[in-house]
């Protein structure tokens, strides 16, 4: 890895201490094509995972390992102590007002799924039926656009968006047009995955709420990365992943506001979720579990839960803090390249630590290629977020994604292999 | 380096002068989209009797897709179609082959050059993306004839 000459670096303030917090993460120490060190910028993808994780996933299945709830041995009440302890971390974590409104789903796609599921079967007020109408935005990864697509079409209900302006933000100029009496719900990404917008929460709560429209916030690209307050957002249901905050996958979460998720029918039905069942009918348990059928993936929040008490050992701020600074930095070097169009912000305000751009006409897959030969990691495609590279008029882009291991040697590294890609590709 | 054995100077020569690009008069159209990166192709087959009269494209996506469209059209276009299918099976199991083959230069003629991209699975699907289109696109075609 080189070092920017001149190093810009000292300049940089409120950087973690990474020497110490990449110890931590034994895949960071791993040297790739004939020794280069690698360079992980693919953070929005999902997050590498450290030591203190892996130790969790290992002690859990070598110590307590037994299903939950069931059992009246040992280990099966271990094991339910630490999966509910682990709710207990992520409700704390989202400041959710009760622990009973955190439900373990399988990752955020399944989350938001859940609440599409939930909102299809309700009865009124809740039912979104062929007088409704959905809102969403154009820059949604495909996580919370399909869901939608899908609840629509069976219904019959209307599915709008917010389109987008030139530089990467919701153009929220016919916010009144968009969200209307008819909104039932309505339901946008709080941190893009491809552009890095953060975007204007308590505008459109504010005219959802006007309405009676349900605000659904998916926080994918949120939760790994700030501080995340469900009740500071507003909003009735927030979805995110556990393999993008230092978890492992196969863990998401759909934390929902407790009178909605009293009134609103579930979605799989299977054991956990009832209370009792005879051959004609079923009655079911309260929330959280109403919401989370069969055995659940028990390591994977207990591996949650050990993330979160990482992540609590730094404070959300000083993560925030750090890739604020290193987002900045990677702004600007990134626009020192010649012909490198950012695809959204092209400044490091309201924006998280994922930068996608193009470079000239080299197609993504090809930097992708070359940067790969010299152990940089970044991803290449359209990111499920398709309409976004057809708004922008651009086949896919190139995306470096920073999180709380990332360092200013990094972007360096990354703005070197960009050049050497240029001249690969004969371009400089 | 590594890379030199996928990005071989005639794969670099064909994206960056791809032949037979455009769309033209066809039998058959398909569209193509490989998902993973984005390349897509929209593709023409002209057959006249048995022979391959004509293989146009419009495209776009990575240097190994666009290349491997240009080397399609050289090899096919002006062969009988039994001739063309045989070259587009041994292209095949040249890209199946994990590197582990060099491409028999007879048959294969440039094409022997993308040996180095059979290498990488994440990028086989952008070499064959064309030859998958043209294979569909004179299915097509030859399902079209009277009897
Ligand atoms: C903004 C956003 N929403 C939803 C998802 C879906 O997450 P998962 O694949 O874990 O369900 C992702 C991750 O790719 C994302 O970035
Ligand atoms: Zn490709």
């Amino acid at each position: 890895m080189t070092i920017h000459p001149g190093s810009a670096h000292r300049e940089l303030t409120g950087l973690l201490d990474t020497d110490a917090i990449r110890k931590d993460f034994p895949v960071l120490q791993r040297l790739l094509h004939d020794g280069q060190p690698l360079v992980y910028l693919d953070n929005a993808a999902t997050s590498q995972k450290p030591q203190q994780v892996l130790d969790a996933l290992n002690t859990y299945y070598e110590q307590h390992n037994a299903n939950v709830h069931r059992g009246v041995h040992v280990l099966a009440e271990e094991a339910t102590a630490l999966y509910e302890g682990a709710r207990d971390k992520v409700a704390a974590f989202i400041n959710a007002p009760s622990r009973d409104e955190v439900i373990f789903t399988k990752n955020a796609s399944e989350s938001l799924n859940l609440v599409a599921n939930m909102l299809g079967w309700a009865d009124e007020p809740y039912r979104v039926d062929s007088d409704a109408e959905v809102v969403i935005t154009e820059m949604e990864h495909h996580s919370n656009i399909v869901p939608w697509q899908l609840l629509s079409q069976r219904t019959g209900a209307k599915l709008k968006w917010f389109g987008l302006t030139d530089d990467g933000r919701l153009d929220l100029s016919n916010i009144e047009q968009l969200i209307t009496e008819k909104t039932k719900v309505v339901s946008f990404v709080l941190v893009s995955n491809i552009l890095g917008t953060v975007n204007p929460v308590e505008a459109i709560v504010r005219r959802a709420q006007d309405v009676g429209a349900l605000v659904v916030i998916d926080a994918s690209q949120a939760a790994p990365h700030m501080v995340v307050d469900v009740q500071a957002l507003g909003a009735d249901f927030v979805a995110f992943t556990g393999h993008k905050m230092l978890g492992p996958t196969g863990i998401g979460v759909l934390w929902g506001r407790h009178e909605l998720l009293e009134d609103l029918p579930p979605f799989l039905g299977g054991g956990e979720m009832i209370e009792t069942v005879s051959m004609s009918s079923s009655t079911y348990a309260p929330a959280p579990h109403k919401f989370e059928a069969g055995t659940p993936p028990i390591a994977q929040a207990i591996g949650l839960g050990a993330a979160i008490d990482y992540l609590n050992g730094i404070g959300m701020d000083a993560v925030a803090a750090h890739e604020h600074a290193i987002t900045r930095y990677a702004v600007e070097r990134l626009l020192e390249v010649p012909d490198l169009r950012i695809i959204g912000p092209r400044t490091a305000d309201d924006r998280g630590a994922a930068i996608s751009f193009t470079l000239g006409d080299i197609h993504p897959h090809d930097v992708g290629q070359v940067l790969d030969e010299q152990g940089i990691a970044v991803r290449v495609g359209h990111h499920c977020a398709r309409p976004v590279c057809l708004r922008y008029g651009i086949p896919a882009t190139t995306r470096a994604s920073f999180y709380l291991y990332s360092t200013p040697a990094e972007v360096d590294a990354l703005i070197d292999g960009l050049h050497h890609v240029r001249s690969f590709f004969g371009a400089g | 380096m590594k890379l030199d054995s996928m990005y071989q100077e005639i794969i670099l020569d064909h994206y960056r002068n791809p032949h037979g690009k455009g769309l033209r008069e066809g039998d058959a159209e398909v569209h193509h989209v490989n998902p993973t990166c984005g390349d897509e192709i929209t593709l023409r087959v002209k057959l006249d009797g048995a022979v391959v009269t004509d293989v146009s494209y419009e495209s776009q996506g990575c240097s190994i897709s666009q290349a491997s469209a240009s080397v399609l059209n050289d090899l096919v276009v002006g062969k009988s179609v039994g001739d063309a299918q045989k070259v587009q099976e041994a292209f095949l199991e040249l890209m199946q082959s994990k590197g582990q083959s060099e491409g028999d230069e007879e048959v294969l003629e440039d094409a022997v050059a993308f040996s180095g991209v059979s290498k990488y699975p994440a990028r086989v699907k952008c070499a064959l993306l064309s030859w998958m289109a043209w294979k569909d696109a004179t299915a097509q075609a030859l399902a079209q004839r009277p009897e």
